[in-house]
């Protein structure tokens, strides 16, 4: 079984609606490490070496956040300039991270639809996330596309549920070990067959 | 026309007030303002002092003592070794240069060769009273003409100690006139062998540095233990007193001794207390001293030959300016540092009085001739001031800028431009934490322990009361950039603020303040740079708990700062509403006033929500309007 690592991002998380029950529902599964980086660096003070240390022990790295500003919150900026390494985790000797896999999970305001090029976002959310995509493929790890729950403004309690509950189902996914050919033409994991049927 | 001790002292304070006060206004040195204090209270213009001149110039040469032991608190063993090679060099060829030159110089005036050598030797030795003292005035210390003049001088002390052991060799009279004369510096060391006398010499010399270690850094920490300030006033005479004593005792110059006690008690942490306890004093009988050598002069010796005396006096002067000029040549100084030196040098100095008069003493000299000497060393004390004057008011100007001081000090210990006070639990921890980044603050406690600890662990630290200017002034307030005051009580502290900030305008001061409203009455002062105690802990502590019970720590460590920026706004807006009352609430009550206003205050604001960021709300009122 795949050990995965949730290192979660949001400012405000006791104002949260999506995330905070996507993230009821995750936390406490058995064999995930559920990491809540606000609580962990209140004053942005990361500690590198304990990030390290989790990053090796797991296979696979889920980024959960919303989607500020066509991008992370800071604090995953931070952990990211301090955490990923030269020498480490790329460079020449920087294979910590290699073969693991890497994914966003974001929760976005805006619906599906705006974000395209004829759309008022004028790009996909797989553009957007090209910064992560690539610093993946820096650390030689698998990046997976995103699992975006979109929309978030106008979305019901029993649609945050559903959403939640896909994501419990991505997670055992990952967990068996779910592989790159199985969802080569998706571009978000929300579509891949696996989560439809039920 | 003398009344007894009162109206002595009374003369010569009075005079020394008037000539220094006038000197100092037409800007020129006190050396000059004393000496003519001296001549004008002396025998021969108002006639208060007589004959006991003398006796006062013996009483007075601890001004020179205490000026070389503070001089040698100044310099650190380590660095006191650095220097040998310029004092032996530089000293060495000054005095060589001169005796010689001034050797045949009288020899052609047709002197007996003995004379001439016991008067070039006078004449070789320059005043280390009135050079070192001009120079500090100055503030020149730390610049290579500062530097030269120090070896030259050092030199000299030590040399002279040699000449008045060569004098009894070159006496015509036999053992019995000799026992006979009124030799004041008989000792304990005449009637041995000359290797016995050295033995002594070393054995007094390694003694002085043992109990500089061993005795009197412990008997000053139980001093300072003992909480009695003029104890340690006490203690700082009793060292050089003994120390002079012992020289004196074993023949050497007490002068030299001081120094050399000064340079043992250099690493010590009383330092600065030491230096601030003595220097007011040390000026006092230095000002004494140089009075005394201006009412020596003996103004009917001048009126019977002039011509002779002024020839003489121009021709030592001549030859001591000369000779300097080349050893400055020689080590290379630049030409305005050279030019400082072969002025503030040139004059003969003050061991040249106890030279003569022990060389009449052995009848080498005839009352003539030591007059004239006399004479000429008092005069020459007098004049080179004024031509050192002349130098740097019309010569140096043309030739360019003055050295500049700020250049590297390779051998006076280096004032750190930090100044910690106190070093309680507050203090030590922002001084290790400067420290962990490199920072070395001098650091002052009035705990003697504390700095024992402290020394032991490395720190430059010093023991003293804070609250005296001369104290920070040694510890190098003038240079610092900023004082960091962590001192627990808050009128320690808003002295030491409020008389920084008037004196030093320029260095920062950060503040520890203990409670709200000594906050306020510092930030009142202008103070801006003040540190609540208590805020910021209080603070963590309040949030620690809040997040137990379910808050996010990130929203909290926000809040924190908010609340400290309305804390910190709340206090200076009060500031301004009281005012007058301040005299008569007391301390207590306006705490209690201030308590109640902050929590009326807060009351007004109830629970705030410091911050909508991050909320979606309003964008879905927005999206549902559409």
């Amino acid at each position: 079984m795949k050990r995965i690592l949730i290192l979660f991002s949001h400012p405000k998380f006791e104002k949260s609606r999506t995330n905070s029950v996507m993230v009821d529902h995750i936390k406490d599964i058995p064999g995930v490490t559920f990491r809540d980086l606000y609580e962990c660096y209140p004053d942005f003070h990361i500690d590198v070496e304990a990030e390290k240390e989790l990053l090796s022990a797991h296979d696979v790295i889920i980024w959960q956040h919303p989607f500020y500003w066509y991008s992370c919150p800071p604090i995953m900026k931070q952990w990211m300039d301090m955490v990923l390494e030269f020498g480490w985790a790329y460079g020449p000797n920087g294979v910590a991270l290699k073969n693991k896999t890497w994914l966003n999970v974001i929760t976005t305001g805006g619906a599906r639809e705006v974000y395209c090029s004829a759309g008022s976002n004028s790009y996909t959310v797989n553009e957007f996330l090209r910064p992560f995509e690539q610093s993946a493929n820096l650390c030689g790890m698998n990046y997976f596309p995103p699992f975006a729950v979109m929309g978030t403004h106008s979305l019901s309690k029993a649609e945050v549920k559903e959403y939640a509950l896909e994501y419990v189902k991505l997670i055992d996914l990952l967990q068996q070990g779910l592989s790159l050919g199985d969802f080569k033409k998706c571009a978000f994991l929300n579509d891949i067959p696996q989560l439809k049927t039920q | 026309m003398t009344g007894g001790l009162l109206f002595e002292a009374i003369v010569f304070l009075a005079g020394a007030i008037l000539c220094v006060s006038i000197a100092k206004r037409l800007g020129l040195s006190s050396v000059i303002g004393y000496l003519l204090a001296g001549v004008l209270i002396g025998p021969y213009v108002l006639g208060f002092i007589g004959e006991e001149g003398s006796d006062i110039l013996h009483f007075a040469e601890f001004g020179v003592v205490m000026m070389l032991f503070l001089i040698g608190l100044e310099i650190e063993p380590k660095n006191f070794w650095n220097m040998r090679k310029s004092i032996v060099g530089m000293g060495g060829l000054q005095v060589g240069g001169t005796m010689l030159l001034s050797y045949l110089l009288f020899t052609f005036l047709g002197f007996d060769w003995k004379i001439a050598l016991v008067i070039s030797m006078a004449v070789a030795l320059s005043s280390t009273a009135i050079a070192l003292q001009t120079i500090k005035e100055k503030g020149l210390m730390e610049t290579s003409f500062g530097n030269a003049s120090f070896s030259i001088l050092l030199f000299q002390d030590i040399i002279v100690i040699f000449m008045l052991g060569a004098l009894p060799l070159l006496s015509n009279s036999n053992e019995e006139t000799l026992a006979n004369a009124p030799n004041e510096r008989v000792n304990l060391l005449d009637n041995l062998p000359i290797g016995f006398q050295t033995l002594a010499i070393i054995f007094s010399v390694v003694l002085i540095v043992i109990t500089g270690r061993y005795l009197i850094v412990p008997m000053l920490r139980k001093v300072a233990k003992s909480g009695v300030r003029e104890l340690l006033i006490a203690a700082a005479f009793l060292i050089v007193f003994a120390i002079s004593f012992l020289m004196e005792y074993v023949g050497l110059s007490p002068a030299l001794g001081a120094f050399l006690g000064g340079v043992v008690l250099s690493n010590s942490e009383f330092k600065h207390e030491l230096e601030s306890t003595l220097e007011p004093f040390k000026n006092l009988f230095l000002g004494l001293f140089f009075m005394a050598v201006g009412a020596s002069i003996n103004f009917i010796v001048i009126a019977n030959d002039p011509l002779i005396v002024l020839g003489v006096l121009l021709a030592i002067i001549a030859i001591k300016a000369l000779v300097l000029f080349f050893t400055g040549q020689v080590f290379k100084l630049k030409l305005d540092q050279k030019l400082l030196l072969t002025f503030s040098l040139a004059q003969i100095g003050e061991f040249a009085f106890v030279l003569l008069s022990f060389a009449f003493s052995l009848n080498i000299l005839t009352q003539e001739q030591m007059d004239l000497m006399l004479v000429v060393t008092a005069l020459s004390m007098s004049v080179t001031p004024i031509i050192s004057l002349i130098n740097e008011r019309f010569i140096l100007p043309k030739i360019g800028t003055l050295e500049s001081i700020e250049r590297p000090m390779d051998h006076i210990a280096k004032a750190q431009n930090i100044i910690l006070v106190g070093f309680g639990q507050f203090g030590s921890t922002v001084g290790r934490f400067l420290r962990s980044h490199g920072v070395e603050a001098t650091i002052l406690d009035n705990d003697s322990n504390h700095v024992d600890f402290l020394r032991k662990m490395g720190f430059e630290a010093y023991y003293g009361d804070a609250t005296r200017l001369d104290l920070l002034e040694s510890a190098g307030i003038a240079e610092a950039k900023m004082l960091i005051c962590t001192v627990d009580n808050p009128n320690v502290t808003k002295h030491i603020a409020s008389m920084v900030k008037e004196k030093y305008p320029h260095v920062e001061l950060m503040l520890r303040a203990k409670d709200r409203s000594s906050a306020r009455e510092l930030i009142n002062l202008g103070l801006e740079n003040t540190y609540r105690e208590t805020l910021d802990t209080s603070l963590v502590l309040a949030s620690d708990v809040l997040s137990k019970m379910g808050f996010r720590k990130y929203t909290l460590s926000r809040q924190v700062k908010n609340f400290i920026k309305y804390d910190e706004e709340m206090l200076r807006k009060f500031k301004e509403a009281k005012g007058e009352d301040d005299n008569y609430i007391s301390q207590a009550r306006k705490g209690l006033e201030q308590q109640e206003r902050v929590l009326n205050e807060d009351f007004k604001r109830g629970i705030v929500e410091y911050d909508n960021l991050w909320s979606s709300d309003e964008i879905i009122k927005a999206l549902a309007d559409k």
